[in-house]
């Protein structure tokens, strides 16, 4: 059985992302579920799982997120310390770190040693993050993994002027009424979320490159709206959501 | 003023209850021990002398119940000129500090939500909401405010005030003195102090109206001296923070702070600085701080968040971060140089047009700045205060400029000094947190 050195666990407000490591900071294997309201029962399963295929004995354990206080952890860190250190390793470089997550948006400024120079988070609304994306998909009944999809299919967009998930729920059903295309909606509600996030990174000041993480960094039209606004391709992970878990793994290998 | 007012005030007040008080302080005092809940393994225990700041606040509040009918009454606002006032003999009330308190013993909510029943809108100063519901609910954790007979409002401080006042003047039908204070971008004009001058001048011959009687300058002499001795004494408690470790943490100057608003001017708040000055000394001299493992010093900008007082002050001595200067309690010091005791009035329009929230923010920046360097700190906590936009404005490049400039960490804190709706746990813990760890 492969001996895991650090195991780092993210609990979001949405997922649970759980990434083990050997003694190098090579990923052994990843888990991402939704979040589960009783998370120490959640992570006592999931390791308790691990146990038939990998070594846990003597592995660290590193918790980040809302949900880090309910876990039974070696240290508990912060998000902004685990995604600037998870997309630093993963990137070699500093620059400017996006996080999309589900209810928090982070913009982490990295130097070139990997050590976080400043972060902004999203205030007390939820606008621009994943929820944002999501409230609209469910309303619509679209899955909202098609919700990039059909953004990038459209060939012209309708302005959402509402940054807020609520009310621009209700911005989306009135457009549609007035006969607006379903896929200039959803490519208008794309650009919104954009905005936000790109007035987000110039307040921290942009740096780049640009690094994306969180589970909207998979959303491709995010990606491309980004590059367009910020005039930069970003960089993102093979599998964005887990950078925080990754993180937290590697700051266990330190410990 | 009726012969009965004047026997319950005596009784009630000044023979039951005041030396109830007193004894309760010195009893306090004799056997001084920390609050059952006070964390002692991470914060030094509380000032000894604080047991003062409880008696004075209390014997405060206890007189206003009584009050009416036998003093003249007037409610101010935190940077009026309240010195010819007192030099008259008014009891002085202000609604920004009755708001605090209702905030720290968290009643402001169910107070303020009275004056959103009649409409009063969210999105105006907590502090105005709390005392338009206290004055249309009459609830208070005091027991029972006293009715004013004037109010006396400065501009020096915000422009909401001007509209609370005059909403007051209309509920209360009493007279309202109104003195504008044109906004310093750098430094004031010969005119608008002159202009400042001439309003405290005209403020007299109603005030005196009020009082029934005339101002002796003697008199107002020597309020502006106590007044002065204490704000020199509070700046001087302030500076004491320049030592390592820091011996009284900011959030313990919120509480202490409490007499140079309410009661400068008083020979017993000068006797009262004193006593805690000799405390602090004591303190430095054993090498106490107010965080027990002091390893990052910090500043605070804007109000304080009252209903979040212990857990701030708790989390962040969890991770060794002392709270050492402040914008805030800067304020009640920093122009106490300015007054003259010979020249009372021009002295005072100069000082009462000089305060922070009246300058631009260029200077709020410089005062930071100012602070960073001879507190020599790590870094600084901008509360963004949703309600008090006049201190919350220009934070955002203020922030940006401590960062760049003197490369100390900035966190900007969304909440509001007296809403607690406005303020999340969980998310004010994880900005705090990430904050301690970008300074380690």
């Amino acid at each position: 059985m492969e001996k895991v050195k650090s195991i780092g666990i993210d609990a979001g407000s949405t997922t649970l992302k759980m990434v083990g490591v050997d003694e190098e900071g090579k990923i052994l294997f990843s888990i991402i579920e939704d979040a589960d309201p009783k998370i120490e029962e959640q992570t006592d399963r999931l390791l308790g799982e691990l146990k038939n295929n990998y070594d846990i004995e003597n592995s660290k354990i590193v918790a980040t997120g809302y949900g880090s206080n309910l876990i039974k952890a070696d240290k508990k860190v912060t998000e902004i310390t685990c995604h600037a250190k998870g997309i630093y390793e993963y990137f070699k470089t500093g620059g400017t770190a996006v996080d999309i997550g589900g209810q928090d948006n982070k913009v982490i400024l990295i130097s070139k040693s990997g050590k976080v120079i400043d972060f902004i988070m999203n205030d007390k609304c939820a606008s621009g993050t994943g929820r944002f994306l999501e409230n609209t998909a469910w309303r619509l009944k679209i899955p909202t993994e098609k919700m990039a999809e059909i953004a990038l299919s459209s060939d012209s967009e309708v302005k959402i002027s509402s940054t807020c998930a609520v009310f621009a729920e209700s911005e989306v059903i009135s457009q549609l009424s007035r006969g607006q295309k379903l896929e200039h909606v959803i490519k208008g509600l794309h650009r919104a979320m954009v905005k936000r996030i790109t007035s987000m990174v110039y307040t921290v000041g942009f740096n780049p490159p640009l690094m994306l993480s969180g589970g909207v960094a998979k959303n491709k039209a995010v990606a491309q709206m980004l590059e367009e606004e910020l005039g930069e391709k970003p960089l993102i992970p093979e599998n964005p959501q887990i950078m925080g878990a990754f993180g937290a793994a590697l700051i266990g290998l330190s410990e | 003023m009726s012969l009965k007012e004047n026997i319950t005030y005596l009784l009630s007040y000044k023979i039951a209850g005041e030396s109830l008080i007193k004894w309760n302080t010195k009893r306090a005092f004799k056997n001084f021990k920390p609050p059952k809940s006070w964390r002692t393994d991470i914060l030094a225990p509380p000032l000894k002398t604080g047991v003062f700041t409880k008696e004075i606040i209390a014997k405060h509040y206890l007189e206003g119940r009584y009050v009416n009918g036998v003093k003249p009454v007037a409610w101010v606002t935190s940077g009026a000129p309240i010195e010819i006032l007192k030099a008259l003999g008014f009891y002085i009330l202000y609604p920004e500090n009755h708001g605090a308190l209702c905030g720290a013993r968290k009643a402001a909510l169910e107070i303020s939500e009275e004056a959103e029943k009649k409409g009063y809108s969210m999105d105006i100063c907590s502090y105005a909401r709390t005392d338009i519901g206290s004055t249309l609910s009459k609830k208070t954790p005091v027991g029972k405010l006293p009715k004013p007979d004037l109010l006396l409002c400065c501009t020096n401080i915000c422009q909401t005030v001007l509209y609370w006042y005059r909403v007051l003047a209309e509920y209360y039908k009493v007279p309202l003195i109104v003195i504008d204070t044109p906004f310093v971008y750098d430094e004031a004009k010969e005119h608008d102090i002159e202009y400042v001058k001439k309003q405290l001048e005209a403020s007299i011959e109603v005030s005196e109206r009020v009082a029934k009687k005339s101002l002796s300058f003697a008199k107002l002499k020597e309020v502006v001296k106590l007044s002065k001795m204490a704000a020199e004494l509070w700046l001087e408690i302030m500076s004491t923070n320049k030592n390592r470790p820091a011996p009284i943490s900011v959030f313990d100057q919120f509480i202490h702070m409490a007499p140079i608003v309410e009661k400068r001017g008083d020979p017993e708040t000068v006797d009262f600085y004193s006593k805690m000055l000799n405390e602090i000394k004591e303190r430095i001299k054993n090498g106490v701080g107010a965080v027990k493992n002091e390893k990052k010093r910090v500043l605070w900008d804007n109000l304080p968040i009252w209903y979040k007082i212990k857990f701030l002050s708790e989390f962040l001595a969890e991770h060794g971060v002392s709270v050492v200067a402040s914008t805030y309690t800067n304020a009640w010091g920093e122009l106490a140089p300015m007054m003259e005791i010979e020249r009372p009035i021009e002295s005072m329009a100069k000082t009462y047009i000089y305060p922070i929230l009246n300058r631009g923010t260029g200077h709020k920046l410089k005062t930071m700045e100012m602070m960073v360097k001879e507190f020599n700190l790590d870094g600084a906590i901008l509360h963004s205060d949703r309600s008090c936009k006049p201190y919350s404005v220009g934070q955002m490049d203020q922030r940006i400029k401590l960062l760049n400039e003197l490369g100390v960490a900035a966190l900007l804190l969304e909440a509001d000094h007296n809403d607690p709706r406005v303020f999340s746990d969980e998310q004010a813990k994880s900005r705090l947190k990430a904050f301690v760890e970008i300074m380690e």
